[in-house]
């Protein structure tokens, strides 16, 4: 579990890396766990970092701990990203999110190993993995058919043509579910109804397990997806989610892990000022992964009037 | 613009020295190019929060020459930016204005209507911008009319070529000319370091510039791949100093191109402030040649003063 950020247990390799690289006879490699923003893998801005354990309280990673600024950059790099990425045809999206998922499941064994160690039983960590990869598949195969459940034709009065089509809102901030056997299915079931519709993020990692996020950013980066569409933040909600709700360059936040409900209430009236769609915190089960709902909230209904000629 | 600040100022204007003794002038020093660049890079690392923030960005705005230099100009698009230059957010009447704007002869008498009674100046580029690479008559031509129209400060380019075949005495004789075909214009002399291939070329150009005459020297037409930097700037800053210490004038300082964010324009003004000093530190002698930094310097204002990040949603297009 994270620790204070300010006390920093000395940086040690796990025990597990420790005792793999003995084995082969090499000094260990411990990893850095990094921020993903813009596509790359930077420290934190402010420098600062801090341990994190595994549920037996022993050291496991140091870990970048985010802060305002970096929140700042993030949903720079999202708005950057973004226009090309709604532009992308819906079929691209498709094929991108569905690459995510084949990475994801080429490496299935890492994140395993790497659930149990942050608290999974084994039998709960592949029942997870299993049920991301099954969340971006099913999203990819979304991709090129939400419009037309939520698209609609509507009949008029007069000789025009008259339809609404959803498109992306815009910069989506996200706070990435909390609960336990949620880190990577949690992930998966916020991002990935965000951006199949063509919205960029910028996820606050749970505080949890932020290592499963940035390993699952390894897989985003070498999926086909464009730098800056999905950003990820570790560190701590209470410091980056006031920043993201107050941003005037942010359409839209999700709430989903804000467990503080005095916090989530400010984040509500802060979100309110540029009129961001703001989703409020809630329970993940598996029935709510794939509501078309998840992916409705985070588009815009365009109407347009065409005329018909003769 | 206040008046009495820039009567105070004594008018460069061109000296009797030969185009030889401006060019031992220059070189009596040689550039250490990594000295420089890392000189330069040191200015990037000062902390400036809060009230310098605020100061700073005030500054920004205050001496930026906003500028459009586009085929595409028309005289609404030149209306626009100058009613953007006047009162740069509307919202917000603690903003001041810009120092200019900068545009093509031909919309110089558009931007003087425009700008009528507001202190703004019209500075309009002229022989043959961005390449000079015209015959000098016209050159004196574009001049000419620029100045006809109504404009405040002309942005002329050196002949790079001429320069770059070691022609000084050509560079020297053109600037001297299109000095006096200014007039009351301040003429600022655009360098285009990204043509002029080493420091040292950098400050032969300052040098050659300054001693035939420039109210101004500026790094870039903005119109090549490689614009303004600080390096470059610092060079052309140390000219300024040297020939200030030789013969008491002041000489103004323009970077132009490439300069989009807050935080460039702040890392140029702490390198002013540390190299000249506050004394250089307003529109008389110093400007930056800009378009999308004023949106960036207001959003950052605005951040300051609301406590949250903006967005480019609340600003105007230009």
């Amino acid at each position: 579990m994270a620790t204070a950020p300010t006390k920093k247990t000395a940086a040690k390799p796990t025990t597990k890396a420790a005792t793999k690289s003995a084995a082969a006879g090499r000094l260990g490699v411990p990893k850095t766990y990094k921020l993903y923003l813009g596509g790359k893998f930077p420290r934190s801005e402010s420098g600062r970092s801090f341990a994190f354990a595994d549920a037996n309280g022993e050291f496991l990673a140091n870990v970048s701990q985010a802060s305002r600024k970096d929140a700042r950059d993030s949903v720079q790099a999202a708005r950057k990203a973004q226009g090309g990425w709604a532009k992308a045809t819906a079929y691209n999206r498709g094929q991108v999110l569905y690459r995510i998922a084949e990475v994801l499941d080429g490496r299935r064994d890492q994140f395993v190993a790497e659930l149990v160690a942050t608290g999974s039983t084994a039998r709960a960590a592949e029942a997870e993995v299993e049920a991301a990869i099954a969340t971006w598949i099913f999203h990819a195969g979304f991709a090129d058919k939400y419009s037309q459940v939520i698209g609609s034709t509507n009949p008029v009065a007069a000789p025009y043509f008259n339809f609404s089509l959803p498109e992306a809102t815009g910069v989506v901030a996200l706070v990435a579910p909390q609960q336990a056997g949620w880190s990577l299915r949690g992930i998966a079931a916020v991002v990935a109804p965000a951006i199949v519709s063509g919205n960029t993020v910028v996820l606050v990692a749970s505080e949890l397990n932020p290592l499963t996020a940035i390993s699952f950013a390894e897989v985003l980066a070498t999926s086909d997806v464009p730098g800056g569409v999905v950003n990820i933040l570790t560190g701590f909600v209470e410091e980056l989610a006031p920043g993201l709700a107050a941003h005037m360059d942010v359409n839209a936040i999700d709430l989903a892990g804000v467990e503080d409900t005095t916090l989530a209430r400010d984040l509500e009236a802060t979100g309110a000022e540029n009129l961001k769609r703001v989703t409020r915190p809630r329970t993940f089960a598996p029935r709510h992964v794939g509501e078309l709902n998840e992916i409705v909230r985070f588009t815009e209904l365009k109407t347009v009037w065409h005329p018909i000629g003769v | 613009m206040a008046l009495a600040e820039s009567q105070s100022l004594r008018r460069n204007e061109p000296t009797d020295m030969t185009v030889g003794a401006v060019v031992d002038a220059a070189h009596s020093v040689r550039i250490d190019q990594v000295g420089v660049e890392e000189r330069a890079a040191s200015f990037t690392k000062r902390s400036i929060k809060t009230d310098a923030k605020l100061w700073g960005l005030d500054l920004a705005i205050r001496t930026m020459d906003l500028t459009t230099l586009e085929g595409s100009d028309t005289p609404g698009k030149v209306r626009a930016l100058s009613a953007k230059a006047i009162h740069p957010d509307p919202t917000n009447p603690d903003i001041p204005s810009v120092a200019a704007i900068c545009v093509y002869p031909n919309q110089v008498p558009v931007a003087k209507r425009a700008l009528e009674g507001s202190g703004v100046h019209v500075a309009s580029v002229a022989t043959g911008f961005p390449s000079g690479q015209v015959p000098f008559s016209a050159k004196l031509d574009d001049v000419r009319a620029a100045v006809d129209a109504g404009a405040d400060e002309i942005d002329m380019v050196i002949d790079r070529g001429a320069f770059l075949r070691g022609d000084f005495a050509t560079v020297y004789e053109e600037v001297k000319r299109i000095r006096e075909a200014c007039g009351d214009a301040h003429l600022k002399v655009i360098l285009e370091t990204g043509e002029l291939g080493s420091y040292d070329d950098v400050r032969t150009a300052s040098w050659i510039s300054m001693a035939a005459g420039a109210d101004f020297i500026k790094t870039s037409t903005g119109k090549i791949g490689v614009a303004a930097t600080m390096p470059v700037t610092l060079v052309m800053l140390d000219a300024i100093r040297d020939y200030w210490e030789l013969t008491g004038i002041k000489i103004g300082m323009k970077p132009a191109g490439g300069i989009r964010t807050s935080k460039q324009a702040l890392h140029y003004l702490v390198m002013l402030n540390e190299t000249l000093g506050l004394e250089w530190m307003r529109p008389e002698l110093w400007r930056f040649g800009a378009s999308s930094l004023l949106n960036d310097v207001l959003m950052q204002l605005r951040t300051q003063a609301t406590g949250a990040y903006s967005g480019p949603d609340y600003f105007t297009i230009d």
